[in-house]
């Protein structure tokens, strides 16, 4: 197993421009993320709207220059490469959107759009890539006579297995999903995720996985990010941050999460409110609005990420709380 | 007599299959229903017949479609605009659109009263308040006079539902209503919609896809697929043991049925098309359990024990 990315407190800002006469304001959409993820293995990022998660997936896929921190994918760092370097640096970043009728060109055939990162990146010649798509198409379960066909003729749950085999044409080390089965139903979101799994053990990549779903994030998930407000509250293991959040986001999380069997030993925790305008975010810890727990101190000094239980926590008081 | 009571009905466009087809259902005074499907199984058209919010080519076929003793099929216009938005509500998916934009929330709470009401004046402006108040709108006297682009999607839903319950309905249908919102404000939303139904005893539909959420919500649970129903059954004898395939393959493509497993359970393909259906059960080509028969015939809704399920060899009780 090797690191395939690595980030290290990545942050990126943007500028808002509040009419003629006001100065422009500054959203931080992302602040002092890091994390490192291996090959073979997923980490999922989740969190509510607005937390930052399609901000991350930007900056990882380099779509977005982050404003400050550092980001290596497969051992090279991004900042400073050269635009030769980062073409090859982009191969190796794929990513899978959450909406699989607009992320595939309605006008282009599904073979031609699945041998087009093959034309682009690699020296294959026609009868190859022809051959590279057949067998990538067999393997998401497409029949060979799609190849011919627009994406205008399949059903949601084969566009997202199209997009998922256009992002791992070319075997990537890194593989982004921003919310892949959202836009699906149940028994369809089972067969992708399947699909993702079985593509993971085969090619060994490495994946970044955002969800709002904590049920779906339970399944594949090897490690776990919650965001809230552009920050990460918590992070750590997938099975201990299920079974014992220590974040009070985390447990209202989880307790928010609706399930078919509930757990009577699960911790109730209801809050209240929304998520602050990140124009204007609260002072000291972002969630002591909405916290049950929140004191004097929480509302002036931020808590900076603390190593506990192999985890990673941002709260002052997570050893009254998780007790 | 029940509140609602449907039988047999079928709404099409046009020559191919119908998109509701044969459906019974039954709603009484207070009580929680879950209609849960996937997308295209008809579970929005139903309510939307009931609604008279089909539009021509549509066609809305019925033996009965009664509405607290209205028969709904027959009404005018008019008639129909007195019951609709007043005893008999509904709360739409996206509060992003199902709000005016040009309009202040508190003018659209307004419209209503005096529609229904004929309150006016000062008299639909307190009850408003009321009614944000009520549906725990934080600094509710200032949102009045805010625009629906102000708020956010868990405060626009908020408003919706104030609408809706203005005239206190009978009868109140969420159409997949938390389906736009995040967790935090889904539980927020299905608290406030249960302690609406509670403190007003109104009947309460619930349209979802989401499993989980009827599981923690509903009394009783209508499963629809490709426009039937194919089980009823109350909460939560039906999710310890669903008697219908398509129920337990939908239960068990759920990742927390799967906890600890490597694959998740999946059923096969997808929902049948209006151009492709099956001769016989439309759950033939996906279900594990098929025999002979079920290529051949349709089964019926057929009552059992524990509720009804449309299956030739319903599932045992395990």
């Amino acid at each position: 197993m090797s690191t395939v990315l690595e980030a290290r407190a990545l942050t990126r800002h943007y500028s808002v421009s509040r009419g003629l006469f006001k100065p422009a304001a500054t959203v931080q959409a992302l602040n002092g993320v890091s994390f490192s993820l291996q090959s073979g293995r997923t980490l999922a990022v989740v969190g509510e709207s607005g937390c930052g998660k399609s901000t991350l997936a930007r900056a990882l896929t380099l779509i977005e220059t982050p404003s400050s921190g550092s980001l290596q994918i497969a051992g090279h760092e991004v900042a400073g490469a050269s635009h030769a370097e980062r073409k090859q640096l982009r191969r190796d970043v794929q990513m899978v959107f959450q909406n699989p009728y607009a992320s595939l060109n309605p006008r282009q055939k599904i073979g031609d759009q699945l041998a087009e990162p093959l034309l682009i990146n690699t020296r294959l010649s026609r009868a190859e890539c022809r051959e590279k798509v057949q067998a990538m198409m067999q393997q998401v379960g497409l029949r060979p006579e799609h190849y011919q066909r627009y994406p205008h003729m399949f059903s949601g749950g084969q566009r997202q297995r199209i997009a998922l085999a256009r992002a791992m044409m070319l075997q990537p080390q890194v593989l982004v999903a921003d919310e892949p089965t959202s836009a699906l139903d149940v028994s369809i979101q089972a067969q992708v995720l399947n699909l993702f799994m079985d593509l993971q053990e085969q090619y060994q990549t490495g994946y970044v996985f955002i969800s709002h779903n904590l049920s779906v994030v339970r399944h594949v998930a090897d490690d776990v990010l919650v965001m809230y407000l552009g920050r990460p509250v918590e992070m750590g293991p997938a099975e201990a941050l299920y079974t014992r959040p220590l974040h009070p986001y985390t447990r209202a999380l989880l307790s928010a999460t609706p399930a078919i069997h509930p757990d009577p030993d699960k911790p109730r925790m209801k809050i209240s409110g929304e998520l602050p305008n990140p124009l204007n975010p609260p002072s000291g810890c972002a969630f002591h609005k909405r916290c049950p727990h929140a004191d004097e101190r929480c509302r002036s000094e931020r808590p900076e990420l603390r190593l506990i239980d192999a985890r990673q926590v941002a709260c002052h008081h997570v050893e009254r709380i998780a007790g | 007599m029940s509140l609602l009571n449907i039988r047999n009905l079928s709404v099409r466009f046009g020559p191919a299959m119908p998109v509701v087809d044969g459906l019974d259902l039954s709603v009484e005074q207070g009580e929680v229903l879950a209609i849960v499907g996937e997308s295209g199984s008809g579970k929005s058209v139903t309510m939307m017949a009931l609604m008279g919010l089909i539009d021509a080519p549509g066609i809305v076929q019925a033996d009965c479609l009664q509405f607290d003793g209205t028969d709904m099929l027959r009404l005018k216009g008019r008639q129909r605009r007195h019951i609709v938005g007043k005893d008999l509500a509904m709360v739409f998916q996206d509060p992003m659109t199902a709000l005016n934009p040009s309009y202040t929330v508190g003018f659209q709470i307004e419209e209503v009263l005096q529609q229904h009401l004929g309150l006016k004046g000062k008299a639909a402006r307190a009850r408003a308040l009321e009614l944000l108040e009520r549906v725990e709108i934080p600094g509710a006297a200032s949102r009045l006079d805010a625009y629906p682009h102000q708020l956010s999607g868990g405060m626009s839903q908020r408003v919706a539902i104030a609408m809706a319950i203005a005239a206190e309905p009978k009868l109140l249908i969420a159409d997949e209503p938390t389906t736009a919102l995040d967790v935090t404000i889904q539980a927020q939303i299905m608290e406030l919609l249960l302690d609406l139904q509670r403190d007003q005893g109104m009947a309460l539909v619930l349209i979802t896809h989401d499993l989980a959420v009827v599981a923690e919500t509903a009394q009783r649970v209508c499963v629809m697929y490709a426009g039937q129903a194919v089980e009823l059954g109350h909460v939560p004898a039906l999710f310890d043991a669903p008697s219908h395939p398509y129920t337990e393959a939908l239960l068990k493509a759920i990742p927390e049925h799967s906890a600890g497993a490597s694959r998740l359970a999946t059923l096969p393909g997808i929902v049948p098309g209006r151009y492709d259906r099956p001769l016989g059960c439309l759950l033939s080509p996906r279900c594990p359990y098929v025999q002979e028969r079920c290529h051949q015939q349709r089964p019926a809704l057929e009552p059992h024990d524990r509720g009804a399920a449309r299956c030739f060899f319903p599932l045992e009780v395990a």
